[in-house]
């Protein structure tokens, strides 16, 4: 089964990455590296990303035959994703388990959501 | 029941494990010997349509993949050390063993205990089934890219893990088949698809999962849950031609036709099933083969055995509880003693946490009251389950069974 671990950030999370020591920051980037790493080791890793601010975000509108693309920043958003680990593992327990090790986890900024697949079993 | 395919393609992925096996036994160094036999495996693709065949294939492979070894070799840093070892051995004979061992062994060693499930099954596809990374990246859905680092960091890990490359003991085997029966099956489920698409660039899971699972049972005649697991394959791809509808929709096993599925399989696994259950000490698979038996030897869906499936289902329950088991057995209670008292089961069964919430409640729920004439509540949980589907073909059919039985309370606000 695949996963999506979703990171969402908010207004509150940037206010308490500030207060954050040099060497806490540090320590936040290097427990994604090393889940990363681990993830890839066991197998697991589909791919992960970080994403851009939303404000370098733009939207496309594509209506009979023309394209329209308008910058952001778009209406208030309470969180937005900041990113994410494609997984591909046993069962829904380990999904819940890697995004325990994500460490935006510390502040309740981290979902799992399953991919919808293909294939089915008979009903 | 593998699907015939052209040209050298099936000989080349039968002759795959028996190479790596020489290889290995050889030579030592599995991850090495594996990369070398996908060379020779892509240069025999590539050569053998239009120079012809070999007059020993298996021969040509293991020269091929050897020469590639030994290059691989060359260009390592302890290239003297290795080569006066190679010759070496390349100059004792190489002991007869017979093929079969080397099946298991790989088998086994892919299966390794160190390795995450997603692991195993990759490895297993590749090692055993000899598929290339773009095949096995097509059947499991993923990039290319992740599953040329899978196969690498997983042959890294048995490696590190000092594995050897030898058939399991017998207690081995006791506490090991059970993973690499999980891995077949995971296999089967995964080519199990219903999706449309095109058919030719898909490699056919299915059928490798019952080849893979077929050449265990006859390494391992006397294990119950191997032919359980045979058997249940067979019975459940005799019913892939009536599954869905051209356009891919999903067909219930209750509206199938009948007459389109594959009677030999049926039968083969059927006589399997029985046979098996007569001999061997009884397991989940087994089990779930036996079910699958009784639904497939209904003429029609009205004919169905449904007390020996709750019967089976009572078993299974005892057995290897767990949430689909449980949702099987209350339609199987519905279906014996009708809707009302599949009701009650439901309500009762979720009081077990490890039902409450999951995501196939609604679906039988849905059925249910639909058997028991409420059109509007079983409409509603159709649309709810058709929200908590996992799959599409799934969802689509959740979502035209809840239209079929009236509009949505949106549609109507509309």
């Amino acid at each position: 089964m695949k996963y999506m671990i979703l990171i969402q950030s908010n207004r509150h999370f940037h206010e308490r990455w500030e207060k954050l020591s040099d060497t806490e920051r540090e320590e936040f980037g290097r427990r994604h590296y090393t889940l990363n790493d681990e993830l890839a080791d066991s197998g697991e890793l589909v791919i992960s990303a970080a994403l851009g601010d939303p404000s370098l975000s733009k939207r496309v509108t594509a209506r009979d035959g023309q394209t329209m693309t308008t910058d952001g920043p778009f209406a208030e958003v309470k969180e937005h994703l900041a990113g994410f680990y494609l997984v591909d593992c046993d069962t829904e327990e380990r999904a819940l388990a890697i995004a325990a090790q994500v460490p935006d986890a510390v502040w309740g900024l981290v979902e799992v959501r399953p991919i919808l697949d293909r294939s089915g079993e008979d009903m | 029941m593998s699907s015939p395919r052209p040209g050298v393609e099936p000989l080349l992925r039968e002759l795959a494990p028996q190479v790596l096996g020489v290889l290995v036994r050889r030579h030592g160094q599995f991850d090495l010997c594996e990369d070398a036999v996908q060379e020779a495996l892509l240069a025999a693709a590539t050569q053998w349509p239009a120079s012809g065949l070999p007059a020993n294939p298996a021969g040509w492979l293991i020269t091929t993949a050897s020469r590639r070894l030994v290059e691989t070799w060359r260009s390592e840093v302890a290239r003297q050390r290795r080569e006066q070892n190679y010759v070496l051995e390349a100059s004792s004979p190489v002991s007869p063993a017979p093929a079969d061992d080397d099946g298991l062994a790989l088998l086994f060693l892919c299966c390794h205990p160190t390795l995450a499930v997603p692991s195993q099954v990759t490895l297993t596809l590749r090692a055993l089934g000899g598929l290339s990374t773009a095949e096995i990246a097509r059947g499991l859905l993923l990039p290319e890219p992740t599953v040329a680092q899978r196969i690498s960091r997983a042959k890294a890990r048995i490696k590190a893990a000092g594995a050897q490359f030898r058939a399991p003991t017998e207690a081995e085997r006791d506490r090991r088949l059970p993973a690499v029966t999980r891995v077949l099956y995971l296999i089967f489920n995964e080519g199990y698809t219903t999706s449309s698409g095109p058919a030719l660039q898909r490699v056919e899971l299915t059928a490798e999962a019952i080849r893979l699972t077929r050449q265990l049972r006859q390494r391992l005649p006397g294990e119950g849950e191997v032919a359980g697991l045979l058997a249940l394959m067979l019975l459940t791809d005799a019913r892939r031609a009536a599954r869905t509808r051209p356009d891919g929709a999903l067909v219930p096993l209750a509206e199938q036709d009948r007459r389109r599925w594959d009677a030999a399989a049926v039968r083969e696994g059927t006589e399997l099933i029985t046979r098996t259950l007569a001999e061997a000490p009884i397991g989940p698979y087994q089990l779930q083969a036996a079910i699958a038996a009784v639904h497939d030897e209904a003429a029609c869906a009205q004919d169905t055995d449904w007390p020996q499936i709750l019967a089976l289902y009572d078993l299974l329950a005892a057995l290897a509880p767990g949430p689909m088991v449980s949702l099987n057995r209350v339609v199987a209670i519905a279906m014996t003693r009708g809707p009302a008292a599949g009701l009650k089961a439901l309500a009762a069964a979720e009081a077990d946490p490890a039902l409450a919430g999951h995501q196939r409640v609604p679906a039988v729920r849905a059925h249910l009251l639909e058997m028991a004439g409420d059109r509007q509540s079983a409409a509603g949980h159709y649309r709810l389950a058709a929200q908590r589907a996992l799959n599409l073909p799934e969802q689509r059919y959740l979502s035209m069974r809840a239209d079929a039985l009236g509009p949505s309370d949106d549609a109507a606000a509309d």
